[in-house]
């Protein structure tokens, strides 16, 4: 086949598809449903796209010999000003004030979304040690954020338990999750372990949306509470008898946002506690001995390791941050349902941490940060935000697979005199 | 029997149709170098991943220490005391020279992940010492000014002794080396000899070693088998095994 037959033919299929999806609109006239053509601007969209495609399809060469010269670029170097690990220090506890002040300079939409973001990021760092350090692909991921969310709401649901209680046991038990279902899992190879774990994710939904009795079903759970302050709460007023709120206790006018800032606050300090454990895990034993299984798992077996129990290891505790990241979602959402916990969210969990450049904790934070800011920028393509997705996830693999921040890690180096 | 560390009892490793392993026996002492030669595809490699547990063997008994291993986990073997290298290098290759030392020692290393997050002196003291004796074992195969370099980037000769290094800090009892001269030159080669027998006389462990190499293999074992496609064909000392016609048919043959 020619080159233009092939670029015409490219172009038709983008145009059959794309017209579907944005040329025709459905609208409901009475109890009828009439297709429409779409907008004028949508409709330029589609062509606009439909001749980008002809284009890259005829000069493919000349797109792909400049792909390779981009991706040659192998690593992105630190700019000059972080080098040094005091630079780095420092630049981190500058990064770090501006985050904790950050909350009382803006508005409460942008923190809103900051502690949403944050969120996203905790649950990107913890899949990254599953996926990016330990190199297994995990599909259910949001099973055990399910699995957290829950904890804290029917906990409290049913025995009243606080906030502050239920943390340390969400993340428990969903490492507990973890561990259960790792252990006859992880004998399972590369595409197997996919498809088992991305059959766990859907079994905990399914689960949660029929044991109506225990959960309320689809109905999910309501009500749940927020956090409080050393017992102070955020409401207007107290919830009982006898509880304090935050403005009562200083003896300042209510105000929904300091609420807004506390939960901002609180993740925050959840993530900066994740990006310190997970720190220091890459510097331990047990780090090393993941980045050697990924090497090579039969010379690991050689040496004495079981690659079972390091990956068991590393499936337990990425599952606890999904467990720590659930519970304060039902706390911020105030109301969870299954529908939260879709095979979509580990899609975008994955996507984050593949986005980030796999293993490297400052690409997933910005992966996360990109992937949940940006599209609440980009609003009025809310309906086609997973076609946007895939395109991007599409453009990085062809620019540059090794994410955005491929991971370096950091070299143990022996110091002699 | 009894003082034996390693006693192998007619290992058999059938892969389908293919019998690679027929019969074979072996028995290493303590303090003993001892060597498995033959020719190409004659089963030696098979009978290592047979012992160290990477194959599980059709048939045949593998004792070490007194101890049935047959069956037994490649790791826990290794654990066992008895470790391995490969015929193709398996070091892990972006990992530095001495990090690959570290890995090795995992069983050593303190495990608690609550010591670690808060760096407590007993984790401190711990890795210290993992430092310590791969630094030891660094500079015993001449390889302590490598030891922050990508071990992947290392010259071949250099990979083959990080192989041994990383062997040599779990403290095993046994060494398998599975063809470490190949694709040595003459100097590394003699260093290799001399490394193998001072692990042998200073260190005390014994080594089985798969060598085609024969200048090596007369010239450092206390005692030789012979497989040939797949069967045990002759065991005996250097000498026996020099003036045996059978061993001298079953090479010459294969020219
Ligand atoms: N996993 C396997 N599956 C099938 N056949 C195998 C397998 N491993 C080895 N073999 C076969 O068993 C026979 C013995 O192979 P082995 O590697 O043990 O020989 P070797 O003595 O180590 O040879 P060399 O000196 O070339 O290393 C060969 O015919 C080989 O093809
Ligand atoms: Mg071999």
């Amino acid at each position: 086949m020619s080159r233009v037959t092939s670029a015409f033919v490219a172009a038709l299929i983008t145009l059959v598809l794309g017209g579907f999806l944005l040329g025709m609109s459905l609208t409901s006239e009475g109890i009828n449903l009439v297709v429409e053509a779409s907008s004028t601007g949508k409709i330029t969209f589609l062509f606009v796209g439909v001749v980008l495609v002809f284009l890259l399809q005829l000069f493919r060469e000349q797109v792909g010999r400049f792909t390779t010269k981009m991706r040659s670029d192998e690593r992105m170097e630190l700019p000059g000003f972080l080098r040094t690990p005091q630079q780095q220090r420092v630049w981190t506890m500058f990064v770090i004030i501006g985050l904790l002040i950050f909350p009382f300079l803006s508005s409460r939409g942008a923190v809103d979304i900051a502690t949403l973001t944050l969120i996203y990021v905790m649950l990107g760092l913890g899949l990254n040690v599953v996926v990016g350090l330990a190199g297994l692909l995990d599909l259910g991921y949001v099973g055990f954020y399910a699995v957290g969310a829950y904890t804290y709401a029917l906990l409290n649901m049913y025995f009243g338990v606080s906030f502050w209680v239920a943390l340390p046991i969400a993340g428990g038990l969903a490492a507990l999750f973890g561990f259960l279902l790792g252990f006859p899992v992880l004998r399972l190879r590369g595409d197997y372990l996919a498809i088992v774990t991305l059959g766990f994710g859907e079994i905990i939904r399914i689960l949660l949306n029929n044991w109506t009795e225990l959960t309320g079903g689809p109905n999910g759970i309501a009500r749940i509470p927020k956090p409080t302050l050393f017992g102070l709460e955020f409401s207007r007023r107290p919830s009982e008898e006898g509880a304090t709120t935050f403005h009562e206790f200083f003896g300042i006018g209510y105000s929904s946002e300091y609420k807004v800032m506390f939960l901002y606050l609180m993740a925050l300090v959840l993530v900066l506690i994740t990006v310190y454990v997970i720190r220091r895990l890459i510097r331990m034993p047990i780090g090393r001995a993941w980045e050697a299984l990924r090497e090579d798992d039969i010379a690991c077996r050689s040496l004495g390791l079981n690659p079972t129990s390091i990956k068991l290891g590393a499936f337990t505790i990425g599952a606890s941050f999904a467990g720590f990241a659930g519970s304060f979602f039902a706390a911020r959402q105030g109301f969870i349902s299954p529908e939260s916990f879709t095979f979509i969210e580990s899609a975008i969990i994955l996507a984050i941490v593949v986005l980030g450049g796999m293993g490297s904790q400052l690409g997933v934070i910005l992966a996360a940060i990109a992937m949940t800011v940006l599209p609440e920028l980009a609003r009025e393509f809310d309906e086609y935000r997973m076609l946007l997705f895939g395109l991007m996830m599409v453009l990085m693999m062809i620019w540059r697979p090794q994410g955005l921040l491929p991971m370096k890690r950091p070299h143990l180096e022996l110091k002699r005199d | 029997m009894t003082n034996n560390l390693l006693t192998v009892k007619d290992l058999t490793m059938r892969f389908g149709g293919l019998l690679a392993v027929n019969g074979v026996d072996l028995e290493v002492k303590e303090k003993q170098i001892v060597s498995v030669i033959g020719p190409n595809g004659a089963g030696k490699t098979t009978v290592f991943n047979c012992v160290s547990g990477f194959y599980i063997p059709t048939a045949g008994s593998v004792i070490f220490q007194g101890k049935e291993l047959r069956g037994k986990p490649g790791h826990l073997i290794a654990r066992e005391g008895m470790v391995r290298t490969f015929q193709n290098v398996r070091l892990f290759k972006e990992m530095t020279v001495i990090e690959n030392l570290l890995v090795a020692q995992h069983m050593h290393a303190e495990h608690s992940l609550l010591k670690g997050f808060f760096m407590t002196p007993g984790f401190k003291k711990s890795e210290q010492e993992l430092m310590d004796r791969a630094a030891h074992w660094l500079e015993r195969v001449g390889l302590l000014e490598f030891a922050n370099r990508e071990a992947g980037n290392l010259a071949y000769g250099q990979q083959r002794r990080l192989e041994i290094a990383r062997c040599m800090v779990t403290e095993p009892k046994l060494l398998m080396l599975d063809e470490p001269a190949a694709g040595l030159n003459p100097n590394e080669t003699k260093a290799l000899d001399e490394l193998i027998v001072q692990l042998r006389d200073e260190q005390g462990i014994s080594i089985l070693l798969i060598e085609h190499d024969m200048g090596l293999v007369m010239g450092i074992s206390d005692q030789i088998y012979v497989v040939n496609q797949g069967e045990p064909l002759a065991a005996g000392t250097p000498a026996e095994i020099q003036g045996n016609p059978e061993v001298i048919k079953a090479y010459l043959g294969e020219e």
